[in-house]
Order: structure tokens, then sequence, then C-alpha cells
């Protein structure tokens, strides 16, 4: 039976620094090794959003016509979520190697649980007399699916990807272990330093939380009569 | 060797057969460490899924202890709506791996911490839920029960929790598996899990690494599965009684829920 | 007060709990934020035993009055008296337990058998488990539900009519002295409402509960209550009266709307064919001296023989052959239609008169044999009759 043996960086300098803690001298002077991190912990997020949000938008519209096939999308997607992310990026390594496409494979199959099930129920809750006007007034299915039924959607399909999103940023903290980088990384090689995981740290809620807003900016712009009153 | 020759197609499958192959003789075989100076695999391999379990049990328990009182008062007063809910969305946003690793940096490595930052994982899926199903309980019967002169203990006690109780489990559930899941990095915090190969490489080596990763896969996959049994074990038969909905919202209605709280 | 068919029963339903009286004094409710009050000084009396409705258009403040009797709503102002005692000087919990409550939504639990709804309160109140089993099965049969079939089952395997049984089964389980019932039959389809209102008519024969019956349709208040009281926008009472009274006399306009232009056809509704004068017919048998029914038709209202059987049944109206030899033959000119029953109300009675195309027809007893004869004359009468002599209520309920 072995402990498993946790490495604590040695650094040089003043006491706060060696005594690990929360440093902002440290922080001012360290920042620069932070961004490269930072911007491919964006580059993986971004990328396997939009790679999820392709592929679950459409196997939604694929089993919205096809209605046999949303058990099987869902519980597949179900199952891959269920899989720790660790495991998964280390499950994937002998197959594609170490480097983004292990990671950004793990990333996207864990973005396809939300946008899949939000897409769905989102299509399934459009009131049924919209859909019943929009045939009398002679829309055709594919009129029908993208003038009325996607926007009508659209509050739920958004929460999906904000879901979906928020969640990305948190696994790709992870992606490290897939040796894609990103602000896990630092975190794991100096796990103790209290600056070091506050700046780290930090950033990755930033990201967060910016990338949340910013999607919810874009789904009040594109659902302006959510905001409509009497 | 040239790309796309069969040879090489086929020498890369064996390959990766035969990694999977180690993986695997690492779980059922106990081996000599890379330093050689331990014995490791096998049968140590029921030590780290023991310490794994116990460590995700006191944190989602502690987390339950907490959650679910609370929740059901907020949920019953109608009140803190505002922070019930989004707490999961909150709690979502921060990684896992920045939550262990604060609390491994500012208050230290070892049991209790590690358990405290799961235990503050578990936390938000367990309160959002228990605060809706406390809030989607028929205002009718909640009205009745009060007629008839129930006390809010009673109206809690013996309405509002047995009707919530699905609901309820289902956040533990979404909890219990985010919390199995993320100890397996608690080795950062000098915690023994399943992920203790993963994390200390440079003893169990590559085949170690693989095979643990296997190990926690089967682990939580497991875990939900059985999750999901117990949960239609709490359910009320009163409630599974009432008519659903379509075949459609029944398979749907579980993944939405889980969406609620933090992966 | 005690009803004539239970009283000598063992544990009957009626038990030790007698009907309580209640008074509304001034009572008011105001909402902080509003000008006008919800309810604005209401003063009546519910005398034991009786109905007595709340109607009136929504935000009435029909439904606050009735909350603030078992303080699920505080009061303002004023007071509310049960048995001479303020509600407000109850601890609202120990309160609500004494006094029945059954809702439109009716609020079953459904993770809880039909059994363990019902014995909600008793168990609140911590009665030994073989009394409550008992008295389960004494308010299933008392709401027409077979014991057996339904102990076990849940809410949601329940129709909609059985829910609501169940609901004012449970409201019944601890035999209050008072029930308040808020439009507990308002989602139930016509038909079955009609049955649900008409079985708790006749319940309340049997129970002799005070009643306080929420409601927004006037039919509805003029065919259960023995008091109705019509409230008015801003939570004032427009008028208080018997349901006859106040469709002889409605008290201004708002009232006289209320109850409508039709309200001389609402009081049929009120009068069963058994209250009335009904006219005496000469009955026939086949093969009785015709000298003996000529005498018969002379003494009776109408000239027209009516065929009846052995057992009384009516058979139809003779024909003047028939009468034309030694004996009765049966030899008749029109079929006895419509048969009209003792515990028909009139407005349905003259409705088969219509539809028939008849001046009269027959009425016959829960055994069938004829008691008499309902006509056209006699229903014009009925509508004379002072609205003090028109019973209301759980009286006009259909006796066994």
């Amino acid at each position: 039976m072995l402990l498993a043996q946790i490495q604590f960086e040695q650094r040089k300098g003043d006491t706060c620094e060696s005594e690990n803690g929360f440093c902002p001298s440290w922080i001012g002077d360290n920042f620069e090794r932070y961004v490269d991190p930072f911007w491919q912990h964006v580059f993986l997020t971004v990328t396997a959003v939009v790679l999820g949000f392709v592929i679950a938008f459409a196997l939604a519209l694929l089993a919205h016509r096809k209605r046999w096939l949303i058990p099987p999308i869902s519980v597949t997607s179900q199952v891959l979520y269920g899989i720790p992310s660790v495991a998964l990026f280390l499950l994937l390594l002998p197959a594609t190697g170490r480097g983004n496409t292990t990671a950004l494979i793990a990333l996207v199959s864990y973005t396809l649980v939300f946008v899949f099930v939000n897409v769905s129920t989102g299509l399934d809750g459009v009131p049924e007399d919209s859909i019943d006007a929009a045939r009398g007034m002679g829309l055709t299915e594919n009129q029908l699916l993208w003038r009325v039924e996607v926007p009508l959607a659209l509050p739920e399909i958004f929460a999906g990807l904000r879901i979906a999103t928020t969640t990305t940023v948190g696994l790709a903290a992870l992606a490290f272990f897939a040796g894609a980088g990103g602000l896990g990384e630092p975190i794991y090689r100096d796990i103790g330093f209290k600056s070091n995981v506050a700046v780290a740290g930090g950033l990755c809620v930033l990201l967060a939380a910016v990338l949340d807003l910013a999607i919810l900016h874009a789904q009040r712009m594109l659902t302006p009569w959510r905001r409509a009153t009497p | 060797m040239a790309e796309g020759h069969p040879l090489s197609a086929t020498l890369q499958l064996a390959s990766f057969v035969g990694e999977f192959a180690d993986a695997l003789d690492f779980l059922f075989h106990e081996r000599e460490s890379v330093s050689g100076q331990t014995e490791i695999g096998g049968s140590e391999l029921f030590h780290l899924t023991g310490n794994h379990l116990a460590l995700s049990a006191a944190s989602v328990g502690l987390a339950a202890l907490i959650a679910v009182p609370l929740g059901l008062v907020l949920g019953h007063y109608g009140k803190g709506e505002f922070a019930a809910i989004n707490a999961s969305n909150v709690g979502r946003a921060i990684p896992t791996l920045v939550l262990l690793a604060v609390f491994v940096a500012y208050l230290g490595i070892g049991f209790v911490p590690i358990m405290l930052s799961l235990a503050l994982l578990a936390l938000p899926p367990i309160l959002t839920n228990t605060y809706v199903g406390t809030r989607q309980v028929e205002r009718d019967s909640v009205d009745a029960a009060r007629g008839m002169g129930m006390t809010d203990a009673q109206l809690i006690s013996r309405v509002e929790l047995p009707l919530a109780l699905p609901i309820i489990f289902a956040g533990v559930r979404v909890a219990g598996i985010n919390v199995v899941a993320t100890a397996t990095i608690a080795p950062l915090g000098s915690v023994d899990s399943l992920g203790t190969p993963i994390i200390a490489a440079n003893v169990y080596g590559r085949d170690g690494r693989l095979g643990a990763a296997i190990a926690v896969t089967v682990l939580t996959l497991a875990l939900s599965a059985g999750l999901a049994a117990l949960q239609r074990a709490v359910t009320p038969r009163g409630l599974k009684l009432a008519p659903t909905r379509s075949r459609r919202h029944r398979l749907l209605t579980p993944l939405r829920r889980r969406a609620e709280a933090t992966p | 007060m005690s009803p004539p068919n239970t009283d000598s029963e063992e544990g009957s339903v009626s038990g030790g709990n007698v009907a309580a009286t209640l008074e509304f004094r001034e009572a008011t409710k105001r909402y902080p934020g509003q000008d006008e009050p919800a309810v604005d000084h209401l003063s009546l009396e519910v005398p034991a035993g009786e109905i007595c409705v709340f109607v009136g258009p929504s935000g009435c403040g029909k439904t606050t009055a009735m909350r603030m009797v078992n303080r699920m709503i505080d009061i303002t102002e004023g007071d509310i008296l049960l048995d001479g005692t303020s509600v407000r000087e109850r601890r609202p919990a120990e309160l609500r337990r004494q006094i029945g409550y059954a809702i439109q939504q009716i609020g079953l639990f459904p993770h809880l058998t039909i059994a363990d709804n019902i014995a909600t309160v008793p168990k609140l109140l911590g009665w030994p488990k073989d009394r409550i089993d008992s008295r389960v099965d004494e308010l299933l049969e008392l709401v027409s539900l077979d014991p057996h079939e339904t102990r076990s089952r849940y809410p949601a395997q329940l129709s909609g009519g059985q829910r609501q049984r169940v609901g004012v089964a449970r409201a019944l389980a601890v035999d209050p002295p008072l029930m308040l019932m808020d439009e507990p039959f308002g989602a139930i389809d016509p038909i079955n409402r009609e049955r649900l209102q008409n079985e708790f008519l006749r319940l309340q024969q049997e129970i002799r509960k005070t009643v306080v019956f929420v409601t927004h349709d006037i039919d509805e208040a003029i065919k259960m209550g023995d008091k109705i009281a019509v409230l008015q926008k801003g939570g004032t009472l427009a008028q208080f009266a018997s349901p006859a009274e106040l469709l002889a006399y409605p008290k201004g306009k708002f009232v006289e709307d209320f109850v409508g232009a039709d309200r001389a056809l609402k009081r049929l509704a009120l009068q069963r064919v058994r209250d009335v004068d009904l006219w005496k017919a000469p009955l026939a048998r086949e093969g009785e001296p015709v000298q003996g029914l000529r005498a018969k038709i002379s003494d009776a209202d109408i000239d027209i023989p009516l065929l009846v059987d052995d057992a009384g049944r009516p058979q139809g109206w003779l024909s003047k052959r028939a009468m034309s030899g030694e004996r009765v033959t049966k030899d008749l000119r029109s079929p006895a239609h419509p048969v009209v029953e003792l515990d028909d109300i009139l407005r349905d009675a003259l409705s088969d008169l219509l539809e028939s195309e008849a001046q009269y027809g027959p009425v016959v007893d829960e055994h069938g044999r004829v008691q008499g004869v309902l006509s056209l004359e006699v229903l014009a009468h009925a509508l004379q009759i002072p609205p003090d002599q028109v019973p209301s209520g759980a009286d006009a309920a259909p006796a066994h």
C-alpha cells in the first residue's frame, strides 16, 4: 500500500512564496505564465461546445422526425456523460494519443446530453395550437420547423447551451490528463500554492461566468418576444 | 511504416488491445510497483475502492444532512428561491478541480479538507432538488393538510417530504455520481482512492493508470444504475400510479433534472 | 335535531359530536395595501345542522369569509364564534382538526392510500389503530364506496367523482360539528355533479352537520342551501335568506340580476312532487264493476280513469269503451306516460310533462304504486305557495 505522493514545487523568494501563501506581488510577476493555458482553455471549451452543439442539435432534429431514435440517443449520451472525465481522457489515450483530439472527443461527448435533451424538450414544448395554425396557413414541414418550432424552442435550447458551456469549462480543467493543457495543468502541478490556485482557479470561474453571460446576452437578442410585456 | 498500410492498422489495433489487456491484468493480479518496492494492483484495488466509496459516502452524507433540511424548510416557507435555484448554477460554474485545489491550498491535505470540498460539490444539486421537490407538491394537498390542522412540522414530515422524495433522491443521485467521479482526483490531497494509480503514475505505471480508469468507469456506471433503481424504490407507490405523460417525457424527465444540477 | 333514521343505530355517524352553531360578528378581512376590504363587516348566524351557502361572483370574498372560520385566513376585525366561542382564542391547528375541510381540488395526498388519506386527522389526534380502521370503513360506506375495494387504492386509481367522495369522507373523519366546503363539486362534470349533490344532501339528512358551502353557481346554492348568503364585490352581504325567499323577494338589483330572470322556474327546483297537493285520480282494475268506477270518477279531480295492475302500478288511461260493459276491460286510450315519482323535483316533472305533450301524468311512490296525478294546473298552483312554506336544501332531499 502506498500513499499518493504530492509534489510541492519548491520556490525561492520571500516568505510568502516559500510558505505557499497568497502573494499579490508574485501573481503580478508571474501572470504571463497563465496566459497560454488560459487561451488553450478557451480553445478547448469553445471548440467542444460548438462541435457538441452542432452534433446534438442535428441529432435532436433527426429524432424530432424519427421518434424511435430518442431512446437510443438519450441513453447513449447519458452513459457517456456518466463516465468520469478523468477516466474517459485516459481510456481514449491508447486510441487517439495525447493532445487536443483526445480532449475534444471527451469534452464533445459530455456536451451532447445537455443540448440534445433541451432541444428535444424545447421542440416538444411548442404549443400545439401554434403548430396547428402554422400548418393551417400552409407552411411546409421544413418551414414549420425553422420558422415556428425552433424559434419557440430557443429559450430551452439556450438553457441547454449554457449548462453545456459552464460544464465544459469545468471539465476542460482536467484536459491535461489527455495532454491538452488548459488551466488545470498549473493547478495540478502546484496544488498547495495559494497564489497559483487562486489565479488559475479564478480564471476558470471568470471564463465560465463570461461565457455564460455572453450566451445569455445572445439569447436576449434572439428572443425579443420574451421581454415583451402587455 | 507507410500511412494507411493494412499492417500498420493491424499493429496499431494490436497495441491498443494489448494496452487494455495489460490494464485488466493490473486489476486482477498483484505485481511489483514501478520502483520495485511494493505490491500493487489486484487485491489492492479492494482497499482503494473501499476508500473511494467511504470518502464519497461521507461527503454526500454530510451534504444531504445540511441540504435536505435546509431545502425542506426553504421550500416549505417559499423563502430563498433565488438562492436555492441558483445554487446549482453557481456550483456548476466552479470546476471540480478548482474546488478541490482551493481546499487543499487553503485548508491543507488530508481526509477532512477533501471530504469538505466534495461535500460542497454535492450540496447544490441536493439543495436545489429538495427545494424544487418541496415547492412542486400540489398546493391543494398543502392547503388540505393545513385545513385539516397539520402543524408546519407535520406538514413537512408527512406530506412534503414523502412527496418530494423522488426529486430529492434524483439530486442525491446526481451529487453521488459527481462526487464518485471527482473522488478520482482525491489523491491530489493525499487521500487514497481509485484515482491513486492515475495520480501516482510514477509508482503504478501505464497499466495502473489505464486499469484505474477502467475501474473508476465501471464503478461510476454501476453506481449510477444502482442509484437509479434505488430512486424508483423510494418513489411512493401512489405517485408511480399517477398518470404519466408520454413515454417520451418519462425518458426525458430524469435527464432534465440532472441537467439542473452540477455535473 | 337528531336524524330519524340513525339515532338508534350503534356507532352511528353522528355519534357523540353534535352540530355546532356558527356566528359571524362584523367579521372583516383587510389585506395590507388594498383599499377595499376582502370581507366587509359580515354578520350572520348559521343554526346548528343547517347548510349555509356563500354565493356570489368571483372576488366577492366568499372563499375568504369561509377560510376565516378555520383561521386559514386571519380575521382583521370583528369575530367568528363557533358554538359561542371565538375562533380567535383557539390554536389554529387544533381548531382546524375539529372542522371538516373539503375543497374543489380535493387535495388528496397522492402518496397515501385512500384509507390513510381518510385517516389523516384521526392519526393527528392519536386515535388507536382499530378505531381508525373501523371508522375508515364506516366513512367509505357512508359515501357509497366499497371499503374492501377502495381502502388500499391510491388517489390516482380513482375517478374524479370517487376522489370527491373520498374528499368528503376525509373531511368527515372525526365527525366534526362543522364542515367547510369550498366548491367541492366544482371540478366535476354536470352529470356527476348532480349525483354528488344529491348524495351529499341525502348524507346530510343522516349526519345533520352545520355546513358552510361556497359556490359561484346560484343553481347549486338554491339546491344545497338551507340559507343562502349572497355576497357582492367588496365583501358585503347583499342578502341572507332561505332559497325560496331569495327567489321570491330578491333584495335590490344586484341580487335580482344574480338570481336570474328565470327565478320563478328556479323555485320549481326547490319543491318535490310530494310537497304539492296532487290530483286524485279514479283508479280502475281490470274486471272490476263499472258501476263502482263511475262512483270513483265523480269523487276524483279528473274524469278519466287510470288502469292499475294488482300491485297498484299504472297501466294506462282507459277509453270510454272500457266502461261500456258490466266490467272494466283493458281498453286504453293512451299509455300512462309520463310517470312522475314523488321524489322528483317539480322542475323535472314539468319538463317531463312538456316533453310528452301531456297535461297530466300519474305520480308513483318508490314501489311504483300510484299516489295521485300531477297536472300543469297543480304546478301553476305550486308557484303561488308563499316562500316560508317552501322547503329548502337538505329538507328537499329525496327520502330513502
